[in-house]
C-alpha cells in the first residue's frame, strides 16, 4: 500500500475552490428563473379573515400570486410529521401556505412569483391580509400555564409527555445521604448558517421531469417528499445539493414549505422558479433550538457518588412538531454524559408556543442536557466541599464497564449502550492540559493584581453515527480516475477530503485521482442525510466497504491479465503489481478498460477490450455469470446502533469586577471520536463547535416579546460571536476506537458545541461565587446577579 | 431584503447636489458611505424615492487641519480621518473614538459626517463632536449655515439637517494646550454599538493638575450627553471623586433598557467608564510640545 492517508493531516481539497470565491451556492444558479417572495404573518397567532391581492396584481413583472386556495392535491395537506413517536400524541405540522390560522410571526401566507426578487417584494408589500389576532403563547412559562392555547385541540399546549426510567430513582434519592434540587434553564438560539435556505426548480415538460436544486442536508429525502407532494413518480424527480453554506441542523428539516412550493410553481408555470431565503426570513421562519427549563432532584453520598437522579423538564417545541421529539429525547438520554446516575428517571413535556419551530441545531438537545448534568456535578462538589474534577471522576463509567447499557432507549430507537471510551484518561489529559491543579496559584496571583478569574469544566458523551444506513458507489474510470459517490450531503465539513482519504488507502490510488460527489440523487438514490455527526461513521464506512469490493474485482481482472494469482497482487499508486516482480504491472485505468468487454474501440485504450484484441475462452461469455461490466461497486453500511464519542472542556474566564464584562482567557478541549481520519478536519470541526458554544453561552438568544415578535431578527441584535470573541482553542485527542464499524471511527461534527454553556457557567460561577443557573449570561445579567447578592 | 424602487442621481458638484436636494425635498436622501442607509433600504425600513449620491463630488473628499481644528468633508471616510496624522495631532480624540466605530471594513466605506447626520445616540462620532465642540456646515439652495455642535443633535436619529440640505463638512475644535482625551466603551462584541461609551477631555495646568474635565456619554440618552465633571476633581487636581462623579452623571443621563442591557446596568457602566476615561485622559494630558522643548 502507498503512504497511508487515513489519520494524516491532509489539506482539504475543497478549500482552494471555496476560499477563492468559486463555490457554487444555490443563489449562484438559475439566473433565468422567476423569483419568489412570501407574505409572512406579522402576528404570532391569528385567524386569517381575508386576503386581497388586487393592488399586487397591478405591479409590472408579477408572474403569479398563490394562496392556500390554489394548492391542489396533496399540496393542500399539512406537511409531513417526519419522525412520529408513540408518545407524540398531539403532533401538528403546518400547511405549505397558511390555511386559516397562523401560529408564528413569519409563517408563510401568500407566495408571490415575479421576474425578480425586487418585484416580488414590491408585490408582497401590496398584498393585504386581514387577520383577527388571537392571544399568543410565548415562552415556556406561558405554555405551561396554558391560560391560552396554541392549538385549540391540544390541551395544556402539550404535544407529548414522555417518561423513561432505569431503576426506582425517587426511592434511591429518598434513601441517599444527601439530596439537592436545582432549577436550570437554557435560552433559544439557532443554527444560523451563513447561507440561508434556497430552492431552484426546473420542470422539463417534454421529458416530464423535475430537477430541483436545494440547500439541504438531505437530498434523497427531499426527492421523495417533492414527488409525493406533487404527485409525480419518484423517478421523474431528481434533487441536487450545490455547495451549501452551512447547515448545522436547520437544513435537515424537510420539506420546508418553500421546498415543495417552488417545484410546484415551476411545474405549474412551466418555467424555472427560484427562492433564496434572506436573513430576516431565516430568523422568523427557519428553525430555532435549545429553550428548555429543568428541575433536577439528585441523591448522593458523602463521596459525591450519585445514588439517584430525577429530571423533569419542559421543552419549547415552537408552533409545530415536524421533526417529532428528537431534541428532547436526545436531551433526556444524553444528559447522563459519562456518568453512572444510579437510578434515573426523566420526564419531559414538549410544549407548543406561538414561535418558530424548534428542531435540531448542532448539539441537538445535548448542550442543555450537559448543562444540567454538569451544573449538578458542580453543585454536589460545592455542597460537599470536594474538587469538581474529583466528583466527576468518582461518577465516571470505567473503561472496564464498556459496553455500558443505561437501560434507556436512544433517539435511534435503539438501546442507549456506550460502545467504548476511557473517561478517566480523558479527564487526566484535560486537567493536565489546562493546569487544573495549579489554578489556585494563578487565581491568587490574579487577585493580587486586582483581577478576578475562574476555571470550569464540563464533560459530555455524544451518540453519533446514527443509522439506519448510508451507501457508497466507487467506480474506476478508464483513465484511472476514481469517482466516489455517497447519497448524504455536505455543508462544508470536508467530506470530500475525508472520503477520498479512505478510498485512497482502501483502493491503493493517489489521493488526487479521486473525485467525490455528495448529495446528488442522479448519482446515488439511497441515503438518509447529514446530521447526528454521522458522515464519517456512515458514509466513511460505506465507501470503505465499497472500495474493498472494487479492489477485489480489480485484482480478479488484473490476475487474468497478468497471468498471476490474486494472492500475489497488490495495488500501489494506482497500479496493480505482482509482488516481487517489478515490471509485471497494469494500471487501474487499464483494468477498468478490461472490465468492460467492448465491440467498439472509441479510443486507443478501449481497443484493448474489443472482441479481437486478445484470445478468449470460446465457451465462457465475455461477462461471466455474477459479474457486471465496469470496475465499480456499490455497498452499504448499517450499524446495529449509534457509536458514542465523548469529550471534556475546561475554560478559564476573567470577569471584570467593575463592568461585569466576561472574557475567556483559555479554552481547552480533550476530544475522543475514536480513530481519527484527518486530525486537521476534526480540529476544524471542534473549533467551529466551540465558537457556537461560546455563542450559546455568552451571546446568542432569540429575544421574543410577549406578543411573539422576534425583537432581534438581524445580525445587529442577534449576537453571534465574531473571531474576536472566540478564544484560542487548545486541543488534545484521545483515540478509543469504536468496535461497531470497520474504521473504528465516531462522529466529530457536533462535539465542540455541546459543553460550552456548562463549562463557561462553571468558570463564571468559580470566579464570582454566585450560582449560575441559566444560560446564556450577559454582562448586564451578571451585574444583576451581583446586585442581588449584595442586597 | 431588496430595496423599493428609487431613482439614483449622481451630481458632480455641491451646487448640483443642493439643487437636486432642493427640488426633491422630503423625497431625496443623500448617499455617502451607505453603511446605515443601504441596510435600512434593503430591509425596507427606509424607502426614499430618490438617492443623491455625493461620492463623485471631489471637493467633499477632504480632511483639513487648521489652527482652529479639523475640518472633515462629507465623503471623507472614517478610515481616512482615523489614519490622518495631522488630525490626530490636533485632536487625538478623533482617532480614539474612531477605532471604536464598527470594524475596519465598515470604516473604509462609512463617513464621519454621515455618522454625525445619522445621529445615532449610540454612535461614537457625535459624542466626539459634542465634546470637542465645533460645528456642521449645511448647504442648500438658500445658502450655507453653520450649526454648532451643541445644537446639532436633536434626538435619536435626528439632527438639525433639514430636507433639501447637504452636510458638506464638520469641524472638530482643537482642544486647548495641556489637554488629554480618551474614549472608553463597552460593547457586547468587538465593533458593536456600545452598551455605554464615554469620551473624556481633561485640561491641566503647568503642574499637571486638572483645571477642566468634561465627558460625553453615548447610549445613555437621546443624544450624546455632555457633562462638565470639574466639580468631581479632588482638591489636589490629580484624581476624581467617584461618588461626586456619579452624582454629576446621574443628573445628566437617562439610560433606557433594551435587549442587551438594563437601564441600571447602563447607569453603572456610565460611572465606571467615565472614571476610567477621565483617568486615561488625565494621563494623556501633558505639557505641550513647546513646553517639552523648553
Amino acid at each position: 500500500m502507498t503512504t497511508k492517508l487515513f489519520g494524516a493531516r491532509i489539506r482539504r481539497s475543497e478549500d482552494p475552490r471555496l476560499v477563492t470565491g468559486n463555490g457554487r451556492y444555490l443563489d449562484d444558479l438559475g439566473h433565468d428563473a422567476y423569483e419568489v417572495a412570501f407574505v409572512r404573518s406579522p402576528h404570532a397567532h391569528a385567524r386569517i379573515l381575508d386576503i386581497d391581492v388586487s393592488e399586487g396584481v397591478e405591479v409590472d413583472g408579477l408572474v403569479a400570486i398563490y394562496t392556500y386556495q390554489d394548492l391542489d392535491g396533496r399540496m393542500g395537506e399539512p406537511l409531513p410529521l417526519l419522525i412520529p413517536h408513540p408518545t407524540l400524541t398531539h403532533g401538528r405540522t403546518q400547511h405549505a401556505l397558511a390555511r386559516d390560522e397562523v401560529n408564528y410571526v413569519g409563517e408563510a401566507v401568500v407566495m408571490v412569483v415575479a421576474v425578480d426578487r425586487y418585484v416580488a417584494e414590491d408585490v408582497v408589500g401590496r398584498v393585504r391580509v386581514d387577520y383577527e389576532p388571537l392571544p399568543a403563547v410565548v415562552g415556556i412559562d406561558a405554555a405551561r400555564a396554558a391560560a391560552d392555547l396554541v392549538h385549540p385541540d391540544v390541551p395544556g399546549n402539550a404535544a407529548a409527555v414522555m417518561v423513561q426510567e432505569s431503576g426506582d430513582a425517587e426511592a434511591a434519592i429518598d434513601a441517599a445521604p444527601h439530596v439537592l434540587e436545582l432549577d436550570l434553564s437554557i435560552e433559544r438560539s439557532a443554527s444560523m448558517p451563513m447561507e440561508g435556505k434556497g430552492v431552484l426548480a426546473r420542470w422539463d415538460s417534454d421529458d416530464e421531469s423535475l430537477l430541483v436544486h436545494t440547500s439541504t442536508q438531505t437530498s434523497t429525502s427531499v426527492r421523495q417528499a417533492v414527488a409525493a407532494k406533487l404527485g409525480l413518480p419518484v423517478d421523474r424527480v431528481e434533487v441536487v445539493t450545490p455547495d451549501v453554506g452551512g447547515g448545522f441542523g436547520v437544513k435537515i428539516v424537510h420539506p420546508w414549505p418553500e421546498e415543495v412550493l417552488v417545484p410546484w410553481a415551476a411545474v405549474r408555470l412551466g418555467h424555472p422558479v427560484k427562492w433564496t431565503e434572506d436573513r430576516r426570513e431565516h430568523f422568523v421562519s427557519s428553525a430555532h433550538e435549545r429553550a428548555q427549563q429543568h428541575h433536577v432532584r439528585v441523591g448522593y453520598d458523602d463521596e459525591g457518588r450519585l445514588h439517584g437522579l430525577s429530571v423533569r423538564f419542559w421543552h419549547d417545541n415552537g408552533a409545530y412538531t415536524p421533526y417529532g421529539l428528537i431534541v428532547p429525547i436526545i436531551t433526556s438520554t444524553q444528559l447522563l454524559g459519562p456518568y453512572k446516575p444510579g437510578a434515573y428517571r426523566v420526564e419531559f413535556t414538549s410544549l407548543y408556543t406561538n414561535t418558530v419551530i424548534v428542531t435540531p441545531y448542532r448539539g441537538a438537545g445535548r448542550p442543555q442536557g450537559c448543562f444540567v448534568m454538569e451544573r449538578t456535578m458542580d453543585a454536589i462538589a460545592d455542597a460537599l466541599g470536594l474538587d469538581r474534577a474529583e466528583v466527576r471522576l468518582r461518577n465516571f463509567i470505567r473503561p472496564d464497564e464498556m459496553p455500558y447499557d443505561h437501560g434507556l432507549i436512544f433517539q435511534d430507537g435503539r438501546p442507549l449502550v456506550y460502545d467504548s471510551g476511557d473517561f478517566p484518561a480523558s479527564l487526566d489529559k484535560l486537567t493536565k492540559l489546562v493546569g487544573w491543579d495549579d489554578f489556585e496559584a494563578y487565581r491568587a496571583q490574579a487577585r493580587s493584581e486586582g483581577r478576578r478569574v475562574g476555571i470550569g469544566l464540563a464533560c459530555y458523551v455524544e451518540g453519533t453515527g446514527v443509522g439506519p444506513y448510508e451507501g457508497g458507489h466507487v467506480r474506476v474510470e478508464t483513465d484511472g480516475t476514481v469517482v466516489v459517490s455517497t447519497g448524504l450531503t455536505t455543508q462544508g465539513q470536508g467530506h470530500q477530503t475525508m472520503l477520498a482519504q479512505i478510498v485512497a488507502d482502501e483502493l491503493g490510488v493517489p489521493f488526487d485521482r479521486i473525485r467525490v460527489t455528495t448529495g446528488d440523487t442522479r448519482r446515488f438514490k439511497y441515503a438518509v442525510g447529514t446530521f447526528a455527526s454521522r458522515t464519517a461513521v456512515m458514509s466513511g464506512s460505506a465507501v470503505a466497504l465499497t472500495a474493498r469490493k472494487v479492489r477485489e474485482k480489480a485484482l480478479r481482472i488484473a490476475a487474468q491479465a497478468l497471468e498471476a494469482s490474486v494472492d500475489d497482487l497488490d495495488i500501489v499508486d494506482g497500479h496493480v503489481e505482482v509482488k516481487g516482480s517489478p515490471g509485471a504491472t497494469i494500471d487501474l485505468g487499464a483494468v477498468a478498460v478490461l472490465s468492460n468487454p467492448l465491440r467498439y474501440a472509441f479510443d486507443e485504450a478501449a481497443a484493448r477490450a474489443t472482441q479481437f484484441a486478445t484470445p478468449a475462452d470460446p465457451d465462457t461469455p465475455p461477462v461471466a455469470p455474477g459479474e457486471a461490466p465496469g470496475l465499480e461497486g456499490t455497498d452499504f453500511y448499517s450499524p446495529p446502533r449509534s457509536t458514542f464519542a465523548n469529550g471534556m472542556h475546561a475554560v478559564v474566564v476573567e470577569t471584570d469586577p467593575d463592568t461585569a464584562d466576561i472574557k475567556i482567557l483559555r479554552y481547552c478541549v480533550v476530544h475522543d471520536c475514536g480513530t481519527i481520519i484527518n486530525p486537521m478536519i476534526v480540529e476544524g470541526q471542534v473549533h467551529g463547535g466551540v465558537a457556537q458554544g461560546v455563542g450559546g453561552a455568552l451571546y446568542e438568544r432569540m429575544e421574543y416579546g410577549p406578543d411573539g415578535q422576534l425583537l432581534n431578527a438581524s445580525f445587529m441584535d442577534f449576537l453571534m460571536p465574531y473571531a474576536s470573541e472566540v478564544p484560542e482553542i487548545e486541543i488534545d485527542h484521545l483515540e478509543t476506537p469504536s468496535p461497531l464499524n470497520p474504521l473504528g471511527v465516531k462522529g466529530a461534527g457536533e462535539a465542540g458545541v455541546i459543553p460550552g454553556s456548562a463549562a463557561i457557567a462553571s468558570a463564571i460561577e468559580d470566579a464570582e461565587g454566585i450560582p449560575i443557573r441559566s444560560m446564556p449570561i450577559s454582562p448586564s445579567e451578571l451585574f444583576d446577579l451581583r446586585s442581588r447578592r449584595s442586597v | 431584503m431588496k430595496p423599493s424602487p428609487f431613482s439614483y442621481h449622481r451630481p458632480r458638484t455641491v451646487e448640483e447636489a443642493v439643487e437636486l436636494l432642493g427640488a426633491l425635498g422630503e423625497e431625496g436622501k443623500v448617499l455617502a458611505g451607505g453603511q446605515s442607509l443601504v441596510p435600512l433600504m434593503s430591509m425596507r425600513l427606509a424607502a426614499p424615492a430618490h438617492l443623491v449620491d455625493v461620492n463623485h463630488i471631489p471637493e467633499l473628499d477632504t480632511v483639513a487641519v487648521t489652527a482652529a481644528g479639523v475640518r472633515v468633508g462629507a465623503t471623507a471616510r472614517h478610515a481616512r480621518v482615523e489614519k490622518d496624522a495631522a488630525a490626530y495631532d490636533a485632536a487625538p480624540l478623533l482617532r480614539q473614538g474612531l477605532v471604536n466605530v464598527a470594524h475596519p471594513t465598515i470604516r473604509n466605506r462609512g463617513t464621519t459626517v454621515g455618522s454625525l447626520v445619522h445621529a445615532d445616540p449610540s454612535a461614537e462620532m457625535p459624542a466626539v463632536l459634542a465634546l470637542l465642540g465645533g460645528s456642521v456646515e449645511l448647504r442648500s439652495t438658500a445658502g450655507s449655515r453653520e450649526v454648532a455642535a451643541a445644537d446639532f443633535f436633536v434626538g435619536p436619529m435626528e439632527s438639525a439637517l433639514r430636507p433639501g440640505e447637504l452636510a458638506v463638512a464638520a469641524t472638530f475644535h482643537r482642544p486647548p494646550p495641556r489637554s488629554g482625551s480618551a474614549f472608553v466603551e463597552l460593547a457586547r462584541r468587538h465593533g458593536d454599538y456600545a452598551l455605554c461609551g464615554v469620551a473624556a477631555l481633561v485640561t491641566t495646568d503647568h503642574d499637571g493638575a486638572v483645571t477642566t474635565a468634561r465627558v460625553a456619554l453615548i447610549s445613555v440618552g437621546p443624544v450624546p450627553v455632555v457633562v462638565d465633571v470639574g466639580a468631581a476633581v479632588h482638591g489636589t487636581g490629580t484624581a476624581f471623586d467617584t461618588e461626586r462623579l456619579a452624582g454629576l452623571l446621574d443628573a445628566a443621563i437617562d439610560p433606557e433598557a433594551d435587549i442587551h442591557a438594563t437601564a441600571e446596568y447602563r447607569r453603572h457602566l456610565a460611572h465606571v467608564l467615565a472614571a476610567r476615561a477621565l483617568t486615561e485622559a488625565h494621563e494623556h494630558a501633558g505639557p505641550t510640545r513647546d513646553e517639552r522643548a523648553s
